[in-house]
């Protein structure tokens, strides 16, 4: 079955096709990230306008790529939640009358599901179940996976997301939208032994669940302190940025580990936007090995948001039959634990 | 002649029509925030009523505003996928012709000035000159589309009538007319089978575009977010 895939659901048009048999045929991404920097975060409204521009130049550039009439598309997948309502309904509106103008079936996909099988769609895959840490600019959370639609929540944040976290953080310190790589990437230019250290928020406590807006409060705190004292210099915000990653990686790899403990699970796969974090990646390569776990993870373009997730996603519950009336429900919140298992046939 | 399909959802109104070689089937319905639910099945349903597909069609068309952002978009994601998938061309109207068509058609008067409401105190505007000959319409722009404060607005120096919700400040519009208006429809939204009687006057002078190119017209673009650079020591 090939099956085309849409996600629109914020500030990426992203497209792509899945064939069941041969796997990822195509995929491109358009970021808006350069137009929504200037505001310093995603403006939805002109998230929304951009989808529509994007989205129908996109198909039909993947199409081709992949050597294919959209005649010879079996179905379509679409990001229908969660997310920014105007951006999800670009791709739901596009998607799902496209299908029926094709006479296929269409499918309206969780986009957090759609992270979490990511790495499915590399060579090396986790076995179910297993744990997944999905960390991006609207969530963190610790899901334990026993099949496609077989989701547990075991923790998540309390209040920011590691992803919004990380964005806030880089606004303090005059660093661009979005944040995380831009605090990584002067976080290579910290000291270690600056002596600048922020908590690990809730690890000294039991449980999974997270809290980031405390340590945003800490790193504010820094560079006032900084500033009044006049060495608020790019060493410090290099040091500072380098604290700051470091304190959101340990607080992360501490509740990923105890997560795999608690359920007595040998694998962990982190999927959304910060899940590209190079310094997370060392850390839980290099602390599950301790427990004997490992970690899997996607290539970085599939890290953050992107069509062939959707796709894929998409594809697992359409060849089971599973398909979204012509009614499009967009569901700007919708936990994951709402979806439905897939029912093997 | 042709066979049009036409949408809007525009406004809180949703609706969908087909014009076959100059008759037109309508399914207009008041439904505030279920445009989501009801615009594709509602578009399969008029096509089944008339024994038709979109194979059979000639040319998609729709509201392309000014109106609800969120509402033009869906009328034209919606439009995109249908004529992507059945190559078929696109015919952007404007939401403010057809409002003033409607005018035309339940009064008989020639000029309108049709107005939504835009929030924010702003009303989208545009004048237009309905005729009809032979029983073939004629539509001509006599006032550009814009969205302005009403307050701000000079005066016009002919007189026209008015058509559509932006009449709520019609005490302020009436004011700028060298007459009191002989109409004003404040009631009236723009609907699909007004669009699609404009469309075939689109269609008939080659006015089409691709299935790319079914982007609304939104007339309010400059961009009133605040642009931020971020400032050291702020949240």
């Amino acid at each position: 079955m090939k099956v085309l895939g849409l996600e629109t659901s914020c500030d990426e048009t992203g497209i792509a096709i899945y064939d069941t048999e041969n796997g990822l045929l195509a995929h491109k991404i358009y970021s808006q990230i350069a137009q929504h920097a200037e505001y310093g975060g995603v403006v939805p409204e002109l998230a929304s306008r951009d989808h529509v521009r994007k989205t129908l130049p996109l198909i039909d550039e993947v199409l081709q790529e992949a050597g294919m009439k959209k005649s010879e598309l079996d179905a379509i997948a679409y990001t229908s939640g969660p997310g920014l309502v105007g951006a999800l309904m670009a791709g739901a509106t596009i998607g799902r009358s496209l299908a029926y103008a094709l006479g296929i079936p269409a499918l309206g996909v969780h986009h957090m599901e759609g992270h979490l099988l990511a790495p499915m769609l590399e060579e090396s895959q986790p076995e179910m179940p297993f744990i997944a840490l999905l960390v991006s600019g609207g969530h963190t959370q610790l899901v334990r996976v026993d099949g496609i639609g077989e989701y547990r929540l075991l923790g998540q944040s309390l209040d920011d997301a590691a992803g919004e976290a990380f964005d806030k953080a880089a606004k303090m310190i005059g660093l661009p939208y979005p944040g995380g790589p831009h605090i990584a990437a002067l976080a290579k230019q910290g000291n270690p032994e600056s002596g600048l250290k922020f908590p690990r928020p809730m690890t000294d406590r039991p449980g999974l669940d997270f809290s980031f807006s405390g340590l945003k409060t800490a790193f504010l705190t820094a560079v006032h302190e900084a500033l009044d004292e006049a060495r608020c210099d790019e060493q410090f915000k290099a040091d500072a940025a380098l604290a700051f990653e470091t304190a959101v990686v340990d607080t992360l790899v501490i509740k990923c580990r105890r997560a795999l403990e608690m359920e007595g699970l040998k694998q962990l796969i982190i999927a959304g936007g910060v899940s590209a974090n190079q310094r997370l990646r060392e850390q839980l390569e290099s602390q599950l090995k301790k427990i004997n776990a490992s970690v899997f993870y996607a290539r970085p373009e599939f890290c953050t948001d992107n069509g062939a997730m959707i796709a894929y996603a998409g594809a697992q519950r359409l060849v089971n039959g599973q398909s979204s009336e012509l009614a499009l429900s967009i569901r700007a919140r919708w936990p994951l634990s709402e979806l439905p298992p897939l029912k093997e046939s | 002649m042709a066979t049009i399909l036409a949408l809007d959802t525009s406004t809180q109104a949703c609706s969908v029509a087909l014009n076959i070689d100059g008759v037109v089937l309508e399914d207009f319905r008041m439904a505030p925030r279920l445009h989501n639910d009801l615009i594709l099945p509602m578009v399969d349903q008029i096509l089944h009523q008339a024994g038709l597909t979109l194979s059979n069609l000639d040319a998609i068309a729709f509201g392309r505003g000014p109106g609800s952002f969120t509402g033009l978009r869906i009328s034209a994601g919606v439009v995109q996928g249908l004529a992507f998938g059945s190559d078929l061309p696109v015919i952007p109207v404007s939401t403010l012709a057809a409002l003033s068509l409607e005018g035309f058609q339940k009064t008989g008067q020639s000029d309108w000035l049709a107005a939504l409401d835009a929030r924010m105190g702003e009303i989208y505007l545009g004048g237009y000159r309905i005729s009809k000959v032979d029983g073939q319409y004629d539509v001509t722009l006599l006032i550009d589309e814009c969205v302005a404060k009403p307050a701000a607005l000079s005066s016009f120096s002919s007189q026209f009538n008015g058509v559509g919700s932006g009449w709520c400040y019609a005490d302020i519009l009436s004011a700028l007319l060298p007459d009191s208006p002989a109409h004003v429809l404040t009631d009236l939204s723009p609907r699909a089978a007004c669009i699609a009687e404009l469309a075939l006057l689109h269609y008939q002078k080659g006015e089409v575009v691709s299935s790319y190119d079914a982007i609304p017209t939104y007339l309010r673009d400059e961009i009133t977010w605040e642009k931020q650079a971020p400032r050291i020591g702020k949240r």
